[in-house]
């Protein structure tokens, strides 16, 4: 850790030499750094004049104390990227909505595995996912505990914004940035720090248009992105930039996209996936499926070979369905159903 | 009793997070009341009381409603502890982005959501700047790059933050953030001798105080000119 001292009387420039990321914190902090580059804060804020310095609110002992804490995020953030990340997910049983014991002892899931949560509205599936989002430790209302890699899991997960544990896909979130795909991408990238910037965003691109029916180009806005498409990319940009190592997603059904391919990029990019959904074809996809009564885990049910086995004649059927509705919407009578 | 300050820009989910915070405290057996701090008028009042919460507001009218905050927060914090409450919530419509509400060593929180664009955080000044947590929402209507990218910049204009995401129509990180408003040990008796995280600017001009004539004749005061000639 870096002295106040020390902070305060170093030009801005050779701050932005030593802490490259500080650049981004002297914008937000509306100081221009072009302009200023050879100041020190301190000679900084004496330039400023009184009225200014009220006006933009400065203050040089909150400015460094809060670049201070910045420094060290960002050094520690630049750090845990050489960590062996998330192998493993423990979920440790709690209590339901009666305060009766849950109906399993402990659920552990694995890197690229898919877990499917089923139950009614109500039942509690909302929670599950939040008690993995909070690492609960027997402090919801369920009482469970959330283990990872088999151990209690580091505070960063709950109290760091950088690294979160839990990215979150579903069907009513949309673009609202008025960006191009291409740029939209890179502000991501940056703001994750990534190296290959340039070879990533490509990846993004070219993976979201596999998935997508209709392929788009990276100079489409994203606003203007259809239903599938926006889905598409979301779930590309989800699994290649998002740095949390599980992936909850909320009803993407009618997504419009390929499915089983979304699900094989998720899980190639050695996420853990779980997933709340009434889809059959979905639920099938998963590796084991939880079904949840009166906030309670109720069982653990694996997906047999069996199950597995109706996934063709399932897909078959919803292809059937897709079919029909193309026609019926181009104005022409049905005479088979192939 | 605690007090809890909420500040954060119109409509940004404030009254939402709170009423979803409160059914969890609620569940906890610790009884709440809320303030509602805005400027001309506001209907917050009558969702907290449908939810049998006792509260009361204060409506600055011309003035900045931070000053009429500070100028008001002891008088609150008596009604509160007349009251009982275990939590004492303020709501302030964060107007001014000059000013913030905090008090130093009260819990203050800042409700920002998704939806106000990338260069917000660094728009709304102290409320932001100053806070304990940062509070985001509506995070069920974007993407979770735009979620990742906002929270980064929230992150680097106030780095001492928590950040936390709550959704106020679901509720969802509501119990979380109610776990870190209480804490069973503090009791306040009185914020006189207290100060403020950020001064607030003193600026009063003849318009403050009611002229309308236009022209610098009529202008006294704290008269600021803009800048025309520079580039
Ligand atoms: N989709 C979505 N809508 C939300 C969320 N949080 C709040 N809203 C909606 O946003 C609108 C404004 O929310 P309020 O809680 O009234 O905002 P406020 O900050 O209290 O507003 P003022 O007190 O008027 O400044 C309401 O329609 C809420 O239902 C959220 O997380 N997701
Ligand atoms: N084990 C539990 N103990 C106590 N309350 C619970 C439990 N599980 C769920 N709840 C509560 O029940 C309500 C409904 O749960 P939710 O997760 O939203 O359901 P779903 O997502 O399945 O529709 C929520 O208020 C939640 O906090
Ligand atoms: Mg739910
Ligand atoms: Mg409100
Ligand atoms: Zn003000
Ligand atoms: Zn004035």
């Amino acid at each position: 850790m870096i002295a106040t001292e020390n902070i305060a009387t170093k030009k801005i420039n050779t701050l932005i030499k030593e802490y490259p990321f500080l650049a981004d914190f002297f914008e937000n902090h509306q100081i221009d750094v072009k302009q200023n580059g050879e100041h020190t804060i301190e000679s900084y804020m004496a330039s400023v004049d009184e009225e200014d310095r009220e006006d933009f609110a400065m203050d040089q002992e909150k400015l460094v104390s809060a670049m201070l804490s910045y420094i060290d995020q960002m050094m520690a953030f630049l750090d845990t990227e050489e960590d062996k990340g998330v192998e493993s997910l423990t979920i440790e049983a709690g209590t339901d909505k009666k305060g009766e014991a849950e109906n399993f002892e402990a659920l552990k899931i694995s890197k690229s595995e898919i877990i499917c949560i089923v139950g009614p509205t109500g039942s509690g599936k909302s929670r599950l996912l939040g008690d993995i989002e909070w690492v609960a430790q027997k402090d919801t209302p369920t009482s469970r505990k959330i283990l990872i890699n088999d151990d209690i899991p580091d505070k960063k997960w709950r109290f760091s914004s950088s690294d979160k544990l839990v990215a979150q896909l579903s069907q009513n979130m949309n673009f609202v940035m008025d960006l191009s795909v291409y740029e939209f991408i890179e502000l991501h990238a940056q703001s994750r720090m990534v190296e290959n910037e340039k070879e990533i965003i490509e990846k993004i691109i070219t993976e979201a248009n596999k998935l997508a029916g209709e392929p788009f180009d990276p100079e489409t806005p994203v606003t203007s992105l259809s239903g599938g498409q926006s889905r598409a990319l979301m779930i590309a940009d989800t699994a290649i930039l998002s740095s949390s190592p599980i992936i909850l997603i909320d009803e993407i059904e009618n997504a419009g996209i390929d499915r089983q391919r979304a699900l094989e990029l998720l899980v190639g990019e050695e996420k853990i996936v779980l997933m709340a959904t009434h889809d059959p074809i979905l639920a099938l996809m998963g590796d084991k499926r939880i079904v949840i009564k009166n906030g309670g885990i109720d069982k653990i049910i694996p997906t047999s070979k069996e199950e597995k086995g109706f996934l063709t004649e399932l897909e078959a059927m919803d292809r059937t369905v897709q079919l029909m509705r193309k026609r019926l919407r181009n104005g022409e009578i049905l005479t088979s159903l192939r | 009793m605690n007090l809890v300050t909420f500040s954060g820009p119109p409509s940004s989910g404030k009254t939402a997070v709170i009423i979803k915070t409160i059914e969890s405290l609620k569940e906890r057996n610790l009884s709440v009341g809320v303030v509602k701090f805005d400027c001309l008028s506001t209907d917050d009042d009558k969702l907290y009381e449908k939810l049998g919460v006792a509260v009361k507001k204060g409506l600055s009218g011309s003035l900045c409603p931070d000053h009429y905050f500070v100028s008001n927060i002891e008088e609150v914090v008596q009604w509160g502890l007349q009251n009982e409450f275990d939590i004492l919530i303020t709501e302030s419509a964060g107007l001014c982005n000059r000013c913030s509400p905090y008090i130093k060593d009260v819990k203050a929180i800042c409700v920002i959501d998704n939806l106000s664009g990338i260069n917000t955080p660094k728009k709304i000044g102290p409320m932001l700047k100053s806070a304990d947590i940062a509070v985001i929402t509506k995070g069920d209507i974007v993407s979770q790059a735009e979620r990742e990218v906002f929270a980064s910049r929230i992150k680097t204009v106030n780095p001492k933050a928590f950040i936390m995401h709550v959704n106020g129509l679901t509720g969802q990180g509501a119990y979380e953030l109610s776990t870190v408003l209480y804490e069973e040990d503090e009791q306040l008796e009185t914020l006189k001798g207290r100060k403020l995280r950020y001064p607030m600017p003193s600026a009063l001009c003849s318009y403050c105080l009611g002229e309308t004539r236009i022209g610098e004749s009529y202008q006294m005061g704290n008269v600021r000119k803009i800048k025309l000639n520079e580039q």
